[in-house]
This record gives structure tokens, C-alpha cells and sequence, in this order.
């Protein structure tokens, strides 16, 4: 039991203390690709310390919204680590805490403040951010809700370590279509939340495009350090989510040594290493779409993730 | 990995996968804008179609399944395209915006629509034959007769068109082979010959088009009845 207490908490560590390094190998990379140096991959690190060390300014007229947001942002992947498999197979101590759709609504609560923090401090471009990620949100929540659906009536269960398991146990129903489908669906969800180039720019500087990032304009010091770290903990996540549960459920620790939680650690940071080559790849051959064709990429993400559950619904 | 079951078992799982790809190129043919990529997407749902026929070809161990595969292959991912690129000129292809009736969010929930509608209408059929690939085929087949109709209805591209009327001949082909796969080879050759034929004449009738009027926008000319 304390075992397994410990395990869940050194997943939640190896979040906090990789998520900067994989932003960091994401940003080398994609300037790489375009023939230049590019920051050196820790980065991130470096802003997150310097961020720390600097004052904080916050507007008199913000409310305790502002002030709050930048702790909850933090701490919402958090909780979403301890409930996903990030390092072992087998279910941890607060695995059975909440299901795939709870850990869904934690991360959403953590961009619903985001964006209400965003709207408190009056700052022209901080709403129109705002108002931009909920037309992504609500855009991609049906896409999320199928995929979540179907890959829960397919596994039996809305519990990821099941699910994860359920994939594999014979390998063909690795290559079922409805999981291809939803794999599909899946990715390009991540690139709708994450900010990802199709959607959005996460390195752009021109507030006037800006989705995402325009939200944590405002932010200074400590909480906007909070805000960076938060961000790249929740794309971690959602990377851990859709590698160690829909793509590839290899390479996680079985047994209940230390050592073998230490080996995943490597593992884990591997499989997701070429995820975001992948990502790359798609980042750099793409232009950013316009701001009325999203409801198209979210709309062929909605497609997909339905013809996965009709596949399965109407025909096995 | 001799046991027979096994070996059947997974060619059914990919014949499922050649099943659902095909869906969702068909899907993606209704999203697309640029004419390109529509051809692009035609080529591909030709290539999982002889991939379903080859495996079908696996299960029933027969040669003309895998012939059946080949042709497919030669003419609708190879010929065709080749046709259709060297018909028109590539100011054609390279056009970004196509014209459509409907826009593109609400033409893909009715083409969603319309795929629930091909698995409720082959339903009954399914009952009759219990042959698992006849399951995954059927259905996605008569899905992919219906979205070539749409494709055909909405466009208002000359190419886009063509496009849609050889996906609904894929569509057709795709329950085709699961249903009659002792058709004789004959047959399907002349059905390959037929539609080679059809995408020449599409294509002659388009450059014509196209040199008369300058655009291949088919759906601007219907004003021209009234002169």
C-alpha cells in the first residue's frame, strides 16, 4: 500500500520535472527543422527560474480570480498525474480516484479559470483569447466525449490502466479500426488543446492571432512562471494520455520494484520523444489554419471519432 | 501461428481496417477544398480497396481476388489519375477554394447522417449473410455509394465531380467483392476497362469545358439555359 502511495507520487514528480524538458526538445526541434540553432532544449527551465526570482505586478482592479488562477492551473495536471498511467501498467493508489472523463473535467477546470482570468483583468487581448479558446473548447468537447465513449464501450471500463490493457491482450485488437479511428481522432485533439500549429501558434507574438497564449498576457513573475510550468504539465499529460493509453501501452513498468518504476522513466520519455517528432513533422509542413476554418479540423476530428463509434457500434 | 483460426481472425481485424480507412477517406473527400487533394484522397481509397480485395483474395484463397486487386490498383490508382492530371491543365489542380452548395461543418454532419443511414439500410441484408467480411464490407461499401452521391450533388468543381461518381463506383465495388467473390474475372475486367473509359471521357468533356468557358466551376452554367 505505501508502496504504491510512493510510486503514485514519483509519477507526479517525473511530471513536474520532465514537462519543461519535453517543451524544450519541442521548441530545439521545430527550429532545427528550419535550418536554424534554435534555445537550447532546457529552456524552459531556465524561463521558469528566472520567472521565479522576478516581481510580480497585478492590476488593483483584478479580483481573487486573477490572483487564484495561477495555482490552479498548476495544480490541475497535477491531480490528473496521480489518476493516468504515466509509469506502471497496474493501477496506483488514487487511480480508482476518478475515471478518463474526471480527469477531463480537472483539466477543464484549470482552462475555465485560465480563461476567466484572462477576461478579469480587462486587458483588450486577454477576452478576445479567451473567447477564441472556448470556440476551440466547445469545438473539441464532442470530439472528446465520442472518443472517450467509444473507447470506454469498447475496453469495458472508463478506468485508462483497464483500458490501456485492453488494447494489446490480443495484439490484433490493436489494429481494429474503431482504435485507428479514435487514435486519429485523438491526435488531432491534442493539437486543438495543446495550441498546436494547425490550430494555433503556440511561438507567435502577434496578439491579434494569438489563441492561447494571449490568456496569460498579463501575468508577471511567480504566477506567470506557474502559468508556463502548468501549461507544459498539462500537455505532458495529455501526451501521457494518449501514448500510454490509446497508442502505445508498451514499455511501462510491470512489477512493483523501484527499479523498475526508474526503467519506465527512460522509456516513458523515449516513446514521447518521437511523439513529438511526429509532432514536428506536422507543425512544419502546415500553416496555421484561419479562425473560421477550426470548426472544419474540429469538425473532421468529430467525423472520425464518430465513424470509430458507429464502426464499432453497428457492425462487431 | 499456424492455427488457422488466428490467421483468420486477423485478416478479418485488417480487412476492418482497410473498411474504416475507406470511410474515412470518403469523409475527407466531402472536407477537402483544394482539387489536389481530393484526387490525392481517390488514390488512396483505390489502394485500401485492392488492399480489402487482396485480403478477401487470403481468405478465400483464390487467384482472381488477388487479379481483382491488381487491376484495381493499375487503373483507379495509377490510370485514372494519371488521365484526369493529363486531361486538364494544373492551373485546375492548384485552385484552393472549390465552391460548394453547402459549407463544409454541415456537409460533414449530414455525410455522418448519411454513413448511419448505409449501416441501417444493409442491417436486414447482414442477417441473411453471416460471413464476417460480408458484415464489414457491406455497409461500408453502401456508405461510400452514398457519399459519392453527395460529393457529386454538393461540388460545384467539374473534377471534384468526376471524383465522386468513380468513389461511388469504389463504394460499389467495395461491397462488390465481399458479396460475389466468385464473380468471373471477366466481369471485372470489363467493369475496370468501363470505368477507365469514363474518367477519359469526363476528362475530354471537362478540357472541353474548360476551353470554352475558362473555369470548370460546372455549377455557375446552370444560367446558361436561359439565353
Amino acid at each position: 500500500m505505501t508502496n504504491r502511495i510512493i510510486f503514485n507520487l514519483i509519477q507526479v514528480l517525473v511530471v513536474m520535472a520532465f514537462s519543461p524538458l519535453i517543451m524544450g526538445i519541442l521548441n530545439r526541434l521545430k527550429e532545427n527543422i528550419q535550418s536554424k540553432r534554435g534555445p537550447s532544449i532546457f529552456q524552459p527551465y531556465r524561463d521558469i527560474r528566472k520567472l521565479f526570482h522576478k516581481d510580480e505586478v497585478i492590476s488593483e482592479q483584478s479580483s481573487w480570480i486573477f490572483r487564484a488562477t495561477p495555482y490552479l492551473v498548476f495544480v490541475t495536471p497535477i491531480f490528473v498525474a496521480l489518476l493516468i498511467p504515466v509509469l506502471t501498467s497496474y493501477p496506483l493508489f488514487f487511480a480508482f480516484m476518478g475515471d478518463m472523463l474526471g480527469g477531463g473535467f480537472i483539466l477543464a477546470l484549470g482552462g475555465f479559470f485560465a480563461t476567466l482570468a484572462a477576461v478579469d483583468t480587462a486587458n483588450p487581448y486577454g477576452p478576445m483569447g479567451a473567447s477564441r479558446t472556448r470556440m476551440v473548447g466547445f469545438l473539441a468537447e464532442p470530439v472528446f466525449m465520442i472518443v472517450f465513449f467509444t473507447v470506454s464501450f469498447v475496453a469495458g471500463s472508463t478506468i485508462p490502466y483497464i483500458v490501456q490493457k485492453h488494447w494489446v491482450t490480443p495484439l490484433a485488437n490493436f489494429f481494429e479500426p474503431s482504435h485507428v479511428l479514435v487514435m486519429i481522432a485523438f491526435l488531432m485533439l491534442i493539437i486543438a488543446e495543446g495550441g498546436r500549429i494547425p490550430v494555433d501558434n503556440p511561438s507567435g507574438h502577434f496578439e491579434l492571432a494569438m489563441i492561447d497564449e494571449s490568456k496569460g498576457l498579463e501575468y508577471s513573475g511567480k504566477a506567470a512562471a506557474l502559468m508556463k510550468w502548468g501549461g507544459a504539465m498539462k500537455f505532458f499529460v495529455l501526451l501521457c494520455i494518449f501514448l500510454n493509453v490509446l497508442v502505445t501501452p508498451w514499455g511501462l513498468a510491470q512489477g512493483e520494484t523501484l527499479a523498475e518504476i526508474l526503467l519506465a522513466v527512460p522509456l516513458v520519455l523515449l516513446k514521447i520523444f518521437f511523439f513529438v517528432l511526429v509532432l514536428v513533422v506536422i507543425e512544419s509542413s502546415f500553416a496555421k489554419l484561419r479562425l473560421f476554418r477550426i470548426t472544419e479540423f474540429l469538425g473532421a476530428a468529430f467525423v472520425t471519432s464518430v465513424a470509430a463509434m458507429i464502426i464499432r457500434l453497428l457492425e462487431i | 501461428m499456424s492455427d488457422p483460426h488466428i490467421i483468420f481472425s486477423v485478416l478479418i481485424t485488417l480487412n476492418a481496417l482497410a473498411g474504416g480507412l475507406f470511410l474515412l477517406t470518403a469523409f475527407a473527400t466531402v472536407a477537402m477544398r483544394q482539387v489536389l487533394a481530393v484526387l490525392n484522397l481517390f488514390i488512396l481509397q483505390s489502394i485500401f480497396l485492392a488492399s480489402s480485395a487482396f485480403l478477401l483474395g487470403c481468405q478465400h484463397a483464390s487467384v482472381h481476388l488477388f487479379a481483382v486487386a491488381g487491376i484495381t490498383l493499375i487503373t483507379k490508382s495509377m490510370l485514372i489519375p494519371f488521365l484526369l492530371r493529363r486531361t486538364l491543365n494544373q492551373e485546375v489542380y492548384v485552385r484552393r477554394e472549390i465552391s460548394q452548395i453547402l459549407n463544409i461543418p454541415t456537409s460533414l454532419l449530414i455525410v455522418v447522417a448519411l454513413a448511419i443511414f448505409a449501416y441501417f439500410l444493409s442491417c436486414p441484408l447482414l442477417s441473411i449473410a453471416d460471413e464476417p467480411f460480408v458484415k464489414s464490407n457491406l455497409p461500408i461499401g453502401m456508405a461510400g455509394i452514398l457519399l459519392g452521391a453527395y460529393v457529386v450533388v454538393v461540388r460545384r468543381e467539374a473534377v471534384p465531380q468526376v471524383i465522386g461518381i468513380l468513389s461511388m463506383e469504389n463504394g460499389a465495388f467495395f461491397a462488390g467483392v465481399a458479396i460475389a467473390s466468385d464473380l468471373p474475372l471477366i466481369a471485372e475486367l470489363a467493369a475496370a476497362f468501363d470505368v477507365l473509359i469514363i474518367a477519359f471521357v469526363m476528362g475530354l468533356l471537362t478540357r472541353k469545358i474548360y476551353q470554352r468557358v475558362g473555369t470548370t466551376a460546372v455549377g455557375q452554367m446552370a444560367s446558361l439555359k436561359e439565353e
